[in-house]
């Protein structure tokens, strides 16, 4: 059986796979970048480094989002703000690490409290200069935000499409609330201006690439967590639950304490994305709670392919490409096609793309092999029972 | 004086702590106390009304400890809902459902029931189809069911050669890495039973087991829940005539909610009540 230790998730082959393209992809963005001179065919942008980072962040919501909708069966379309929390959490210890460098030069208020005539800091906004307690808010903030939520949720079973619409609403009270100015999070401007990380300056190639490769860690560590909790009993309940609760009650499972973990694990994902956001896009707005972020983050899980994983983490990483280039060419159209494409994956990849890939390609295998049952190839779905 | 007497006689030792008593032994909550009594399961004055309509209508039995016992009725005589208020999935709203001497069912959560003995087979098959059959009765195992234990625990060797018995009981040890989903009805119904076996349960309620079966699997299913009682109590709800002859010791029928005949299958069958409203076309 497939009873997973944390090391063995370490080392299964989907999980070394999948650490050998996200590293190898990032490694060689990283030499591309800092080894060519910015003249050569092969030198690779700042701006690409930058987007490539904030790819990686869609892609590690985005495993979140997986992780209580394709395995647990809760679809959460108020994701979006457990990631914004963890954005503005971050945001906050770098508008404090501004300091005397902003435009009206205060160094213990940020510009826009100068600017709203405020004479002292909130005692909210206390201990963000210290990065750590800002790395421990980053956690704590979309944590304890997702467990009271899901635990009053949970316990009043609350499910399917009512728990969505609720979901949805607690992200679009986030924003309402995050756009007022007196709540101190910079109103509708949000938190923008930054300057440096850790001592580091945001504006130099060397910061963006070192965000892009602890992104890329930060995305490589959850993978590893969710193949340990998606292939230990844990894991297995998990998946009960989303297709016979009340089975799973009657065996005497508590359901609602595993969705309450997974839905709170989870929202710490999220806020880690959040956090590791911020920096490489160097803004903060309450357009972060928007509901339809929450609703393009499902669509990338969807046509990706759920309960894989890495089908989050490719759905994420090419719908968000796919979005940058299109919005290239005719921006107003974006939504028309997002639209479309989330109805078009519905209706003929229920299981996304890789669902697809790996449908086609167990199609090959046993032509070629013809009934011989070799092990399953890094595409094909494996080890996962869906 | 007497306040003191009275208040001295409040906090009698032998009286304030249950235990304390003569021929008691402590009990831990959530626990069953079968005590010394013949019965396993009360039911006593249950009524369940849906809209005004009552399923369970002062509805009043009793299970004996290690019987295997059939239930009849027809449609809508409340066999169900009866199960539901065993299982904590429906309250009743009036009536007491104690299971052993302490328990009080209609208190206790559906994952309370479970670990506390109680075992359920639905009406309808209800397995976790994306699961393996060594998976589902995997996943129905007695033992801690937190999330954290789940994460980190380990199947042991003893562990897997129960799954293994079990699954051999109910006849899947063949298709045992097969998903759930895909087996046929039959194999579905044995793989729940086997489920509810994992459970250790006192109690076993036992939904239309032979439902899409093959006159075979009847057979083998008919044995093994005769094999079950005694060690268990099992309460099986029929509506084959022939099935429930040839395994029931004591039938129990059911009617608008509440008994309406209880004896061997012989004297149910010549009640007079019986055959008009069930029995007798």
């Amino acid at each position: 059986m497939r009873d997973s230790t944390f090391k063995s998730a370490f080392n299964d082959r989907t999980a070394k796979t999948f650490m050998g393209v996200l590293f190898g992809a990032t490694l060689l963005v990283t030499v591309l970048n800092q080894l060519f001179p910015a003249d050569s065919a092969l030198h690779v942008s700042a701006y690409t480094v930058t987007l490539l980072g904030k790819y990686l962040c869609y892609a590690l919501l985005a495993l979140a989002l997986d992780l209580v909708w394709g395995y647990c069966g809760i679809l959460s379309l108020g994701h979006g703000a457990f990631f914004a929390l963890g954005g503005y959490a971050m945001g906050m210890y770098l508008m404090r690490q501004i300091g005397d460098r902003g435009v009206y030069g205060n160094p213990e208020l940020p510009d826009f409290m100068v600017f709203l005539n405020w004479s002292e800091l909130p005692w909210y906004w206390h201990g963000f200069d210290q990065f750590w307690f800002a790395a421990l808010m980053i956690l704590l903030v979309p944590g304890l935000l997702a467990f009271v939520f899901g635990w009053l949720a949970f316990r009043s079973r609350v499910t399917g499409v009512y728990l969505s619409i609720i979901t949805q609403a607690l992200t679009y009270a986030l924003m309402l609330a995050f756009f007022r100015n007196e709540l101190g999070f910079g109103g509708n401007n949000g938190l923008t201006d930054f300057k440096d990380l850790l001592g580091f300056s945001l504006q130099s190639d060397t910061t963006r690439v070192g965000l892009l490769m602890a992104t890329a860690v930060a995305l490589a560590g959850a993978f590893v967590l969710c193949r340990w909790i998606t292939g230990s009993k844990l894991g297995r309940v998990v998946l009960a639950v989303r297709d016979a609760e009340s089975r799973a009650r009657f065996v005497g499972y508590r359901t609602e304490h595993y969705k309450l973990w997974i839905f709170t694990l989870s929202a710490i994902l999220a806020g880690i994305a959040g956090a590791l956001y911020v920096p490489q896009v160097g803004i903060i707005n309450p357009g972060e709670f928007s509901p339809l972020n929450s609703i393009e983050l499902v669509v990338w899980v969807a046509v990706g392919g759920r309960a894989t994983l890495y089908g989050a983490v490719i759905g994420a990483i090419l719908v968000n490409y796919g979005k940058t280039v299109f919005t290239g060419i005719m921006p107003e159209a974006w939504l028309f096609a997002l639209g479309g494409l989330f109805v078009a994956v519905t209706v003929f990849l229920p299981h996304g793309l890789v669902g697809l890939v790996s449908e086609k390609w167990d199609n090959i295998k046993s032509r070629f092999a013809s009934g011989d049952k070799s092990p399953g190839s890094e595409n094909a779905v494996e080890g996962d029972p869906s | 004086m007497s306040a003191l007497d009275n208040l001295r006689e409040t906090f009698r030792r032998d009286q304030v702590f249950d235990f304390m008593r003569q021929g008691t032994r402590p009990v831990l909550p959530g626990q069953l106390d079968s005590g010394t009594s013949k019965n396993i399961l009360y039911l006593e004055d249950i009524t369940v009304s849906f809209d005004g309509f009552k399923a369970l209508n002062d509805l009043t039995m009793y299970i004996k400890t290690g019987e295997l016992r059939c239930i009849i009725g027809p449609n809508g005589a409340g066999k169900s809902t009866m199960m539901d208020v065993i299982t904590g999935k429906t309250r009743p709203d009036s009536g007491t459902c104690f299971f052993g001497q302490t328990l009080d069912l209609t208190r206790m959560s559906e994952t309370d029931i479970a670990t506390a003995g109680i075992g359920r087979k639905f009406q309808k098959p209800t397995v976790f189809p994306e699961h393996t059959a060594f998976e589902n009765l995997e996943l129905a195992m007695h033992g801690a069911k937190g999330p954290w234990h789940s994460l980190f625990t380990q199947l042991s060797g003893e562990q897997k050669n129960w799954i293994e018995e079990t699954l051999y009981t109910v006849g899947l040890l063949e298709d045992r890495n097969k998903v759930a989903g895909l087996l046929s009805h039959g194999q579905k119904q044995w793989l729940e039973i086997g489920m509810v076996l994992m459970q250790k349960p006192q109690l076993l309620l036992v939904d239309e087991p032979i439902a899409g079966m093959t006159r075979q699997e009847v057979e083998r299913t008919g044995e093994l829940l005769q094999s079950l009682a005694g060690k268990h109590s099992v309460v099986v709800v029929e509506h084959d005539m022939e099935f429930i002859r040839s395994i029931a010791s004591t039938v129990t029928v059911l009617h608008q909610g509440s008994v309406l005949a209880e004896g061997t299958m012989e004297q149910v069958q010549n009640d007079p009540k019986v055959i008009e409203v069930y029995l007798g076309e």
